[in-house]
């Protein structure tokens, strides 16, 4: 760990945590969506959730919001219990849904006008912070413009605009990025640390490597449970694997002779490029594997690297199927 | 006054939608016009202008009166001749005439002595309602009546109250306010919850401090001022085209009205919780209308039905309503002779008020 990853883990306050769970667990018939799940999401960070389409993370954001009422478990938000303070918690969060929630045949304006009238902000404060939004958004210049008729990213921007109005302490954004180009994402983020520097926590799901990369802690969801969960890059550094990287003209006959080895865990293919992920305690891996490759007669360069992000899902995800297979 | 401030925001962001939906805001005005003009014009239940042909055989002046005066009823008009009752048969059975009036040559002695029928009416039974011009036609006081030995001739006189000219529009057009209001008020509340469900805006709008109260409010106000709208139109229109009096207070008619609107916008609350589609919504909206449009006085007499489907109508709004407006507009009754009526449709306001607050759950499960 670096002395800004402790700085990180200081800085947060976990002893006075903006969410905690324990034992989360929401039942629909017999789909299992989230299996005992237990959080706790310090105040002021950006707190990510990782985790493939069907994983859970949807429901969990929504029963830390009170949208859905837990089948077992406990939730407290902002010290007070769900769904019990349900509407006492209200004023004080904001979520933002996966789709675009606000009034397509309304303009700008009027839906900041209208989520701030929900929200009881008095004339004068609401006038203040709608424009402080139209400007901090890049809304500005389109404020009578529909909603309807904004790009993916302006949209983004005017429904962060309009779940910030309130000031909210707590940010839960689902997947706020899915539909918008890199740009802005960038600028999305940007936005984001902005608000986290000013206080308020973020909760944010999202499917993208790059940005589960930028969250200050990170739970892996897989199959409705937490798989793994801390500070991105040290989950990266503690991952229970070896990572090899193979670089060859014939990368699927080179995959195939790789899968045939007991000590390979997982095999990913990056355009000519391999990621073989061995077991942790295997002696002199790139060898190893040179040895396989030569045996199948396959030509390519083999070079151990450092284990990322990605892999650490992978791994989460893979190896919890694969022992679940064998039990 | 938090929520008020609340209720606020929903009623005008209403507003200013449904002042964007040009469908929606064409069907205000454009459901009453089509309604009342269909009922007042095409759905007339008068019989008039029936086509006619006479085989006149005695061929007297008295007869030939009894055939003009028959004409100026203007239930039917005399379309051609024929010679005898099976000529006449075989333009019934072509379908070129409807009536067809045999005078026989014994016409005169027949109608000195009182004993028979002077002439014979043959009418086209396939249609129902020309068999209601029998009745009609014979209970009319034909002139030669007179010349009849007193005593034999029917000396009964209807007296009609209220529509004297048994205009159906009069009857039609005020009990048209109801039909047309429970179509349009109880449809667009349901579908503007459920649309808000489709397009994912209530996702957005149960997590924030908007009680359901407040929100059910918000979405029924604009909706009242739209249905009193309707009911002007109704009343203008039906008053220019169709001479339909308005013998009551206005004032009486419209607080009637304004009872009735919140009832049915209550309805159409209560089904958009159970609808989970607008098309759902549109089906259940249609469930609901049916019945009142057969049970509730308004195509058949309420009087008329037996008990069972006279207490499923006392549970409509509908046929409460119809039995105020009709009160107020054609017999001229004060709002305060119509107090049970107006009391039942105050309850189906709170109880349908009860079910949609109590059933629309600030939750996704």
């Amino acid at each position: 760990m670096n002395a800004a990853e402790q700085a990180v883990d200081r800085g947060a306050d976990l002893a006075d945590p903006a969410i905690v769970a324990r034992g989360l667990s929401r039942r629909f018939g017999d789909l299992v969506a989230v299996d005992r799940i237990d959080l706790e999401i310090p105040k002021a960070r950006i707190y990510g959730f990782l985790g493939p389409n069907g994983s859970g993370k949807t429901t969990t954001i929504r029963l830390l919001c009170g949208l859905l009422k837990p089948s077992e478990g406990e939730v407290e938000v902002l010290g007070m219990e769900l769904p019990g303070d349900a509407e006492r918690v209200r004023p004080r969060i904001g979520y933002m849904t996966q789709r675009f929630s606000l009034y397509e045949d309304l303009s700008v304006r009027e839906n900041l006008e209208f989520i701030a009238r929900i929200y009881s902000l008095e004339r004068r404060r609401r006038r203040q912070r709608i424009e402080e939004n139209l400007d901090r958004y890049q809304l500005a210049d389109r404020p009578r413009q529909r909603a309807g008729t904004l790009s993916g990213g302006q949209r983004q921007r005017l429904a962060l605009a309009a779940v910030t109005l309130h000031e909210p302490e707590l940010l839960l954004l689902d997947e706020p990025t899915s539909a918008v180009d890199p740009q802005s994402r960038r600028d999305f983020w940007d936005a984001l640390f902005e608000l986290a520097d000013a206080g308020t926590t973020i909760l944010v799901s999202t499917h993208f490597m790059d940005e589960a990369e930028r969250c200050h802690r990170l739970a892996i969801l897989a199959r409705g449970a937490v798989v793994a969960e801390g500070v991105p890059r040290r989950l990266a550094a503690e991952i229970d694997a070896q990572v090899i990287e193979v670089e060859t003209e014939r990368p699927r006959a080179a995959r195939a002779a790789l899968a045939e080895a007991g000590f390979v865990k997982a095999v990913t293919q990056l355009g000519a490029r391999l990621r073989v992920m061995t077991d942790d305690d295997l002696d002199a891996p790139v060898s190893r594997i040179e040895a396989i490759l030569d045996q199948a007669g396959v030509q390519g360069s083999v070079v151990d690297v450092g284990a990322n992000l990605e892999d650490v899902f992978v791994a989460a995800t893979h190896f919890r199927a694969a022992d679940e297979e064998r039990s | 006054m938090k929520s008020l401030g609340r209720i606020g925001a929903i009623i005008a962001k209403e507003v200013r939608q449904l002042s964007r939906d040009r469908l929606t805001f064409g069907m205000v005005v454009g459901i009453p016009l089509l309604q009342i003009l269909l009922f007042g014009y095409a759905i007339n239940l008068d019989v008039r202008h029936l086509r006619a042909a006479v085989a006149d055989q005695a061929g007297t002046a008295l007869s030939r009166k009894l055939v003009a005066d028959t004409a100026a009823s203007q239930v039917v008009d005399i379309v051609a001749g024929a010679a005898d009752a099976r000529e006449l048969e075989g333009m019934l059975r072509r379908g070129e005439i409807t009536v067809g009036i045999v005078i026989p040559p014994d016409f005169e002695r027949r109608v000195r002595e009182g004993r028979r029928p002077a002439a014979q009416l043959l009418i086209d039974g396939s249609d129902p309602t020309v068999a209601a011009i029998a009745t009609q036609l014979a209970a009319m006081p034909f002139e030669l009546r007179k010349i009849a030995p007193a005593g034999r001739a029917k000396v009964y006189e209807a007296r009609n109250y209220y529509n004297p000219e048994r205009r159906s529009a009069v009857q039609i057009v005020p009990a048209l306010i109801g039909v047309i209001l429970t179509l349009t008020m109880v449809l667009f509340t349901a579908v503007a919850v459920v649309r808000e469900r489709e397009r994912g805006n209530l996702e957005l709008l149960i997590t924030t401090p908007i009680r359901n109260l407040e929100l059910m409010v918000g979405k029924i106000v604009p909706y009242i001022v739209i249905g009193l709208i309707q009911v002007t139109i109704i009343l203008v229109v039906g008053w220019f085209l169709f001479d339909v009096p308005i013998r009551g207070s206005l004032l009486h008619l419209y607080a009637a009205a304004l009872v009735f609107i919140a009832a049915s916008l209550s309805l159409g609350l209560a089904i958009s919780t159970f609808a989970g589609t607008q098309f759902q919504a549109m089906q259940l909206t249609f469930f609901a209308f049916l019945p009142q449009m057969l049970l509730s006085g308004f195509m058949f007499p309420f009087e008329g039905m037996p008990p069972f489907a006279q207490n499923i109508g006392l549970a409509l709004p509908l046929t409460h309503f119809i039995a105020i407006v009709r009160g107020i507009v054609l017999r001229g009754a004060a709002l305060g002779e119509l107090a049970p009526n107006l009391q039942a449709l105050g309850i189906f306001f709170l109880v349908m008020m009860a079910v949609a607050t109590l059933r629309f759950r600030k939750r996704l499960d």
